[in-house]
């Protein structure tokens, strides 16, 4: 018999409490004496529960969850890597977690040398002059990317009249959703029949008040632009900036570089390439790298170094201005500054190199048991179409649930939108060649399914700690919080097929 | 060391297996003149003795490694209760994406609804998100909100909002359609405000306790922000509101304000030099579908069970692109995690007990400074946990003879603003001892010149 899964709130009873604080020990004086005037609330609805029971509550969440430690996630555009412990111990040093952002540059040098090696290192990786490590995720630096972007153009007089971005249909939402922001207008352009860029439609797009090509390399179908260096080319002649969305820079890490192929700026992801842990969707980071003549428009500050003592630089007239709270997610940076000195040049290189050995294999195991639309060879991910199971009554939804019951997590589905019942495949380079074979198996299994018992498809997930959730009364009959009133009772007994 | 297992043999089956004769052919669509030529030029690869070497180093030589902190400004040493790193660092949680497919993600939904409840039940609001990046963008994300709902550009801070928030704000806003109301003695005066609400005014954003640690009347600019057709903004410290009556509860007659955010790092995150910081964000019911950043619902399974989902999700960029509320497609799950783990441990009592053990000593604090001559506080209003105190001498003096005793004793205000720089912001935690204190204020009056 099991108990129903509680939440907190449902739990322990009045006067239950975790760790106890210590006694006050300066002398006390009334709070409405030191607070005067000031409305205190009467009351904090919170749960009152013992340390052990919170930790018996969370140890029994963490068990519900699917993680790259427990098994296989293909995420595709998501590179779920093995997290490197040491990483996670580095950034808990006292003297990093305990640091101050605001303490000063006397009493930081040991944090500012780990923003600065990280500078340095990602701007020799990218194959550009300068990084800035402080927008916290990808989107936030896609806006950053931007917002210099948009300062080029008006350091040239063209500010008011550039303020089209082009991105192809291929491209992740987060560039559209970015350029809004700006409130630039997103014009995007058809791919060709492989999903490369169309350089006649990039042609007519690049007129006179083009600000920047924004292009995700490899695609998102996985598949490198062959014409990229006259993609570059191009955007240029008409004066627009060519962004990368580095999402992808797993593919390119140690074989190829993005400041070398023509670009002039670009995000990375360091929880994608560089290892850092996902956290159930955060924090990642989002430093951003540039050519020279964007230098001048970086965030600030930027951290410097003269005669071996480093310094926040805020010095920077013609930045773009600050655009976090303090210096980024710092702790994530020191995890990623970690793994890249721990693989150094040869194991960056070998990282690409397997990634897109694993995706290759992959794939051609998977192409005659799936609809493979872009037979092409892939770089570090690939992407599939269900539709041929649409005969049976089964979309690429059921194949995905029914992974679940394998033991391994679905991959991206339904993106990149101009595949039809797309499933988007991203292995990594940390996945064995077993573990391959295991997943194409499991995928091999459920086509066959599909043709004898798609009912069975249908009704997937099985053995998952919940069944099929009901998405759509999530949405209609909207419960965003707990309520007293409305807890479930205490104790259910539930048999569980 | 790559964290790879592959043979030779293993990679030359799966060659055979794609049908290339060596790995180069699969990269024929990379243009050969670009490819690298040599090696990068980075340092490595490094053991793992190595990097504990090379890593220690550096870390030890921050002062954080070993000096007691009165550093506040945004970012506080709160106590982080052992069950918050064991549980927050399983790698369940730590290693786990984005709950996509919530069959096997329950763990992760769950706690991101549990955060919500406890951010809406904190700040009085009706809905909180799954979190944003940290103070400053949600923020930002609030202001954006308020724009599109009211059709109106301008944003109007009242007083004194942390120094590194109004700069985002301006890079945000381009620097236009940005009105700053100065304060008066560290706050800021309604009848100021008032005349700075014109009818494009949008929003009005203040911080409680303020940058200075001061206590602001939220209900003065809620009341002045709604008879000028604006949504206010309030900007608060979760510490803070265990004690204090939260912004978004109405007073007798006053609305509440529509948006309450802020950072959430004093939540069981460490200060880690000011990132992965927490942003949360909490606002009344009826904006719930112009909210960014991520939400999660409660349903049901197939079964009937009780189970949670990310819901509303066609706010958001993936489906609606250009016309997402927000580019955001993360939020700071781990921190959100250690944030509910911490509120759940410290529970309706002992988050009240924090609250107040901050009153206390921070007062303490500054009775303590104002019986050293030369020493004062610069402004006279309620404060929570930290003040600012006008030193005789520059801050700067005063926190390097500070740290020649080993300790951190405030912020330097000077590097805001070149008139403050006899200004030290000084942030009193539960964290800090009796001793701790004296030592504190024995450092102050050696620095004015006083020995001991």
């Amino acid at each position: 018999m099991n108990l129903e899964r509680r939440l907190l709130i449902e739990q322990g009873g009045n006067g239950h409490r975790g760790p106890e604080l210590p006694a006050c020990d300066v002398p006390a004086r009334p709070l409405a004496e030191l607070l005067p005037g000031v409305r205190l609330r009467d009351e904090l609805a919170f749960p009152e529960v013992s340390e052990p029971e919170v930790v018996r509550h969370f140890i029994e969440l963490s068990v519900l969850n699917h993680h790259i430690d427990r098994g296989f996630y293909p995420l595709g555009s998501c590179t779920m890597k093995y997290n490197p412990k040491i990483n996670d111990e580095i950034a808990g040093l006292p003297g990093f977690a305990l640091a101050h952002p605001l303490a000063g540059d006397e009493a930081s040098q040991g944090a500012l040398r780990v923003i600065h090696e990280l500078q340095r290192v990602l701007a020799e990786i990218t194959g550009f002059a300068a990084v800035t490590t402080q927008p916290a995720a990808g989107a936030h630096g896609e806006m950053t990317g931007l917002l210099m972007i948009r300062a080029h153009h008006r350091s040239r007089g063209e500010g008011d009249r550039r303020r089209r971005v082009i991105v192809p249909d291929s491209a992740h939402g987060t560039n559209p959703a970015s350029v809004h922001l700006l409130g630039w207008e997103t014009v995007t352009i058809p791919s060709e029949e492989h999903a490369t860029v169309n350089l006649d439609a990039l042609g007519r797009a690049l007129d006179d008040s083009a600000a920047a090509v924004m292009l995700t390399v490899p695609n998102t179908l996985g598949l490198f632009e062959p014409r990229i260096l006259e993609v570059t080319r191009l955007a240029h002649q008409a004066g627009a900036q060519v962004y990368l969305d580095g999402a992808n820079l797993n593919a390119l890490v140690g074989q190829v570089r993005p400041g070398d192929l023509g670009f002039d700026l670009m995000h990375i992801n360091v929880h994608k390439t560089f290892s850092t842990p996902h956290g159930g969707g955060g924090p990642g980071a989002g430093p951003v790298a540039v050519a020279k003549h964007l230098e001048p428009y970086l965030p600030t500050p930027l951290v410097r170094e003269s005669d071996g003592r480093l310094a926040l630089d805020h010095d920077r007239p013609h930045s773009i201005g600050r655009i976090h709270s303090f210096h980024g997610n710092f702790g994530i940076l020191v995890r990623a500054l970690t793994y890249i000195l721990t693989l150094g040049p040869e194991g960056l290189a070998r990282v690409s190199r397997t990634a897109i050995l694993n995706a290759n294999y992959l794939m051609r195991r998977l192409a005659s048991t799936y609809e493979l639309p872009h037979p092409e060879h892939c770089m570090h991910e690939f992407v599939l179409s269900g539709r041929g199971l649409r005969k049976y009554g089964v979309k690429t939804l059921d194949v995905a649930k029914r992974l679940l019951d394998f033991g391994v997590h679905a991959p991206t589905v339904y993106f990149p939108l101009i595949v039809e019942e797309a499933l988007m495949i991203e292995p990594t380079e940390t996945e064995t060649l077993d573990r391959l074979d295991h997943f194409a198996e499991a995928m091999e299994r459920i086509a066959a399914e599909a043709r004898e018992t798609p009912d069975r498809l249908r009704d997937a997930p099985f053995t998952t700690p919940s069944r099929r959730l009901d998405e759509g009364r999530a949405a209609r009959d909207l419960k965003l919080s707990w309520t007293r009133e409305t807890a479930v009772p205490a104790v259910e007994p539930v048999g569980r097929r | 060391m790559s964290f790879v297992g592959l043979s030779q043999d293993e990679e030359r089956r799966m060659l055979e297996r794609i049908g290339v004769r060596s790995f180069d052919e699969l990269l024929g669509a990379v243009p050969k003149a670009a490819r690298l030529a040599k090696p990068l030029a980075i340092p490595g690869p490094l053991s793992e003795i190595e990097i504990r070497r090379r890593f220690g180093g550096w870390a030890a030589t921050n002062d954080a490694a070993t000096c007691p902190s009165f550093l506040g400004g945004g970012c506080y040493d709160h106590y982080i209760p052992s069950a918050v790193n064991a549980l927050a660092m399983r790698s369940e949680f730590a290693t786990a994406y984005t709950p996509y497919q919530p069959e096997v993600a329950q763990g992760s939904l769950t706690a991101i609804f549990e955060f919500q409840s406890l951010i809406a039940e904190l700040t009085g609001t009706d809905v909180a998100n799954a979190s944003l990046y940290d103070g400053a963008t949600a923020t930002i994300e609030a202001m954006l909100l308020a724009r599109h709902q009211t059709g109106r550009v301008r944003v109007v801070v009242a007083g004194a909002l942390h120094p590194n928030y109004v700069a985002v704000l301006r890079t945000y806003l381009d620097g236009r359609d940005l009105t700053v109301v100065a304060d008066r003695g560290g706050q800021c005066a309604p009848e100021d405000l008032k005349s700075a609400l014109t009818d494009d005014v949008a929003c009005v954003v203040y911080q409680s306790p303020n940058f200075f640690g001061l206590i602001e009347s939220g209900a003065a600019f809620h009341q002045l922000a709604h008879a000028a057709g604006a949504l206010a903004i309030a900007v608060c410290d979760p510490i803070a509101l265990a004690l204090l009556d939260p912004p978004g509860h109405a007073q007798g007659a006053v609305a509440g304000a529509d948006l309450v955010v802020g950072e959430g790092q004093p939540l069981g995150n460490p200060p880690g030099f000011g990132g992965p910081a927490l942003g949360f964000f909490a606002c009344r019911k009826s904006l719930v579908r112009r909210m960014p950043g991520r939400l999660a619902g409660e349903t049901v399974d197939r079964d009937g069970r009780r189970g949670f989902v990310l819901t509303l999700q066609t706010r958001e960029q993936h489906i609606r692109r250009e016309k997402a509320t927000s580019n955001i497609c993360t939020n700071q799950g781990l921190l959100a995690l250690r944030a509910t783990i911490y509120m759940g441990l410290l529970g309706r009592l002992g988050l009240r007990e924090v609250a107040e053990l901050c009153v206390q000593k921070s007062h303490h604090a500054a009775v303590l400074a104002g019986a050293i001559p030369g020493y004062r506080r610069a402004h006279g209003g309620a404060f929570f946990r930290e003040f600012v105190l006008e030193c005789p001498v520059e801050a700067a003096t005063v926190i390097r003879t500070g740290r020649e005793r080993g300790l951190q004793p405030g912020v330097d205000l000077g590097q805001f603003k070149p008139e403050w720089k006899r200004w030290l912001l000084v942030a009193v935690t539960e964290q800090r001892s009796a001793d701790e204190i004296t030592r504190w204020a024995d450092a102050l009056r050696a620095a004015a010149g006083g020995g001991r």
